[in-house]
């Protein structure tokens, strides 16, 4: 069987078993249709949470933009589990007992407002549908190499399988669909990097090989790596710095408090059965997430590696000398790889100095000596673009494994994409149909008219972010981290505030949540566009790109988070003290004993 | 309510402060502050600063967590506000 048609059969398995699972649990109710009835054990939501949260992002979109940052990349890693920490001691056991569905639900009563509840939602709705337009340029990645066609086309497809997907089961199907997509998903991570640490290094084991020595060397595979890619005119892989270090250590908060208060994740916390088991569930999905987590970097590292053996091959075993006559490889003689990922425009090759030869470097290198070397080759610049959403993707492919591998990371990667996309979907249609229908504009609603709505507002977000998403901000895990800044400047401390100060009254909280969701979009827009519309950047006003001490719009998030704290702090100062009985709540909430099963009503 | 809802929340806060400080010396800390210096020393062929960033501060959040979850679980029970 040829490599397409493996592929098409892997894919077909997994979505027949996911609908399958769709199918058979579909929901009833209204509770039903959002927490499965409160009644998930903590291994399975932190399987459920873990497919949940490991998006395109994290699977096809991460490694590779380690790959391109070396050390920087870690910011990743430790931004998006050290979250974790955060979420299981400062939120979930603590709105688990609250007993509420939605992260408005419980600002809304908290902050005694429903313009705070109202408040809450957008902040809400920014931040997911900043996630989503990551999630497909994601998709569209992943179903561009799938189907053999352009990313664009590959983003429309993707729209219409991740509606359908989404409408048809609640989160209960989504619950058991998605501990599905996790076995699926982290067998198609690992596998491949199981493979090619033994290939490299001679260790089964990707997180244990990323620090052995290269087969048949005695030095280990990331100095050896430092010194190719410093050759290069890359940065040296161990100690490359995404911009400064002030940067990393923003970029890094805001990433962890970002996690802590996106609502598909704190949503998960819902779901189960007992406070105590809030605060194990965030454990649970952290091991699950871990092992992809912890295999990322060497994934990272290791298709770096591959990918110049590829172009110069010796370089890297053979210890020759990249800018030798005949060091890289002919076009024409290209692998088959390189060839199938063209068709889809991530990748380019273009012979600017017209030797039908592929050299690939870093042509903007400050080192004088790599482009004195560049020039006497005759080297005019660098003649290969990789996208970095692709490697993951194409990481088997570039490895030579077998097909079914290829086939199996096809599957994971849609996996991580719909899964991602359909927890997110989830979060909107609820904030949309039961917080701002049924809780503000028309409480009256009939059950059937609420999940209508639900539907609705899932389409037009698909519609909007989709479209976005033909022209996306960034790879997708930079525009996911966007998303992770907006929900750390709003959501996470309103929330925060609300557990932690029992005078914190309605008015700090909804000062607070607006001020850091204006600061971070307005920094944010100024690099991107005004709502990511290509074209409306306004760089000029803020005085050029990442003008706030060399901060990365990406990363800004932290900075909003501390607007937020700051004004909420100062409001509530002058205004007065929220109600005795909010206070008496705020202490309740603070102790697990007499938390009951979650119910949606007011 | 005749808990000691007090004592319970300055326990509660304790413990979270603890589990905070290691939080942010493995990441903040090893992963990017002092990941120069560490970076010296090697575990297996890894620079350690390095290691810290993309391995070691993941393992130690995972311990975090349970040893959060274990400890929250004794404190719920010696100010009796456990869960049945």
């Amino acid at each position: 069987m040829d490599l397409q048609s493996t592929i098409y059969l892997v894919v077909g398995l997994s979505f027949a078993l996911y609908i399958g699972i769709a199918i058979w649990a579909r929901a009833g109710t209204t509770s039903e249709f959002y927490v499965a009835g409160g009644g998930v054990n903590p291994v399975m939501n932190g399987m459920a949470t873990a497919a949940d949260w490991m998006s395109a992002a994290s699977f096809i979109s991460m490694a590779g933009l380690i790959s391109n940052m070396g050390y920087g990349g870690g910011l990743f890693l430790m931004g998006w589990t050290g979250g974790y920490v955060l979420l299981a001691m400062l939120l979930a056991p603590y709105l688990r007992k609250f007993g509420k569905f939605t992260v408005p639900q419980f600002i809304g009563d908290r902050f005694y407002s429903k313009s705070a509840s109202t408040v809450a939602v957008l902040c809400l709705l920014t931040a997911s549908i900043t996630y989503i337009i990551g999630q497909m340029t994601g998709v569209g990645v992943a179903f561009s190499r799938f189907l053999g066609v352009s990313s664009d086309v590959g983003i429309y497809v993707g729209m219409g399988i991740v509606f359908l997907y989404a409408v048809f089961g609640g989160m209960k199907g989504i619950t058991y669909t998605q501990v599905a997509q996790y076995i699926v998903l982290i067998f198609a991570y690992t596998i491949p990097a199981i493979f090619i640490s033994l290939q490299l290094t001679g260790n089964p084991i990707p997180q244990l090989g990323l620090g052995s020595d290269l087969v048949g060397h005695d030095v280990s595979l990331l100095s050896k790596l430092d010194s190719v890619v410093t050759d290069l005119g890359f940065g040296k892989y161990t100690t490359s710095l995404p911009g400064s270090k002030l940067n990393m250590f923003v970029y890094t908060m805001s990433l962890m408090i970002g996690t802590a208060g996106l609502p598909h994740v704190i949503m998960r916390f819902f779901t189960v059965p007992k406070v105590s088991d809030a605060r194990l569930s965030a454990g649970w999905a952290l091991i699950f997430i871990a092992i992809l987590y912890t295999t990322a970097p060497a994934v990272a590292a290791m298709a770096k590696t591959n990918l110049i053996r590829t172009v110069t091959p010796g370089v890297v075993m053979k210890d020759s000398n990249p800018f030798a006559a005949d060091a890289s490889i002919e076009y024409e003689k290209r692998p088959d790889w390189m060839k199938r990922w063209e068709k889809t425009g991530l990748l380019k090759f273009e012979d600017k100095n017209g030797d039908g030869r592929i050299q690939y470097y870093n042509d903007k290198t400050k080192n004088a000596d790599v482009l004195k070397k560049a020039g006497e080759a005759g080297w005019k610049g660098n003649e290969l673009s990789v996208n970095a959403d692709i490697i993951v993707l194409a990481n088997p492919e570039i490895a030579l494994l077998p097909d079914w591998v290829i086939a199996l990371v096809a599957a994971g990667g849609l996996a991580a994409a719909l899964s991602t996309a359909a927890g997110l979907l989830m979060a909107i249609s609820s904030a949309v149909s039961h917080d701002l229908i049924k809780g503000v504009f028309n409480p009256g609603i009939s059950e059937k008219g609420e999940l209508l709505a639900g539907k609705i507002s899932m389409a037009v977000a698909i519609v909007v972010s989709g479209w976005l998403g033909l022209n996306p901000p960034g790879f997708a895990a930079g525009t996911v981290a966007l998303a992770f800044g907006i929900a750390a400047s709003s959501l996470f401390p309103a929330i925060m505030m609300g557990i932690f100060s029992k005078k914190m009254n309605k008015e700090g909280a909804m000062a607070g949540m607006l001020s850091g969701l204006f600061v971070t979009l307005f920094y944010v827009f100024a690099h991107k566009g005004l709502f990511f519309i290509k074209g409306t950047e306004y760089l000029d006003l803020i005085g050029g790109p990442n003008s706030f001490f060399g901060i990365t719009p990406e990363a800004f998030g932290a900075i909003g988070a501390l607007v937020n704290f700051a004004v909420a702090f100062l409001v509530d100062k002058v205004t007065k003290e929220p109600p005795e009985h909010i206070q008496a709540m705020v202490e309740a909430v603070r102790i697990p004993r007499g938390s009951k099963a979650v119910d949606g009503a007011h | 309510m005749n808990h000691d809802s007090h004592g319970y929340w300055q326990a509660t806060l304790g413990l979270l402060t603890k589990v905070l400080i290691i939080w942010f010396l493995v990441s903040f800390g090893a992963g990017i502050l002092f990941a120069d210096a560490l970076n010296g020393i090697h575990l297996g062929g890894y620079p350690l600063g390095f290691w810290f960033a993309q391995q070691g501060s993941i393992y130690i959040f995972i311990v975090l967590i349970f040893y959060y979850a274990k400890k929250m679980g004794d404190i719920d029970r010696k100010f009796d506000v456990h869960e049945d």
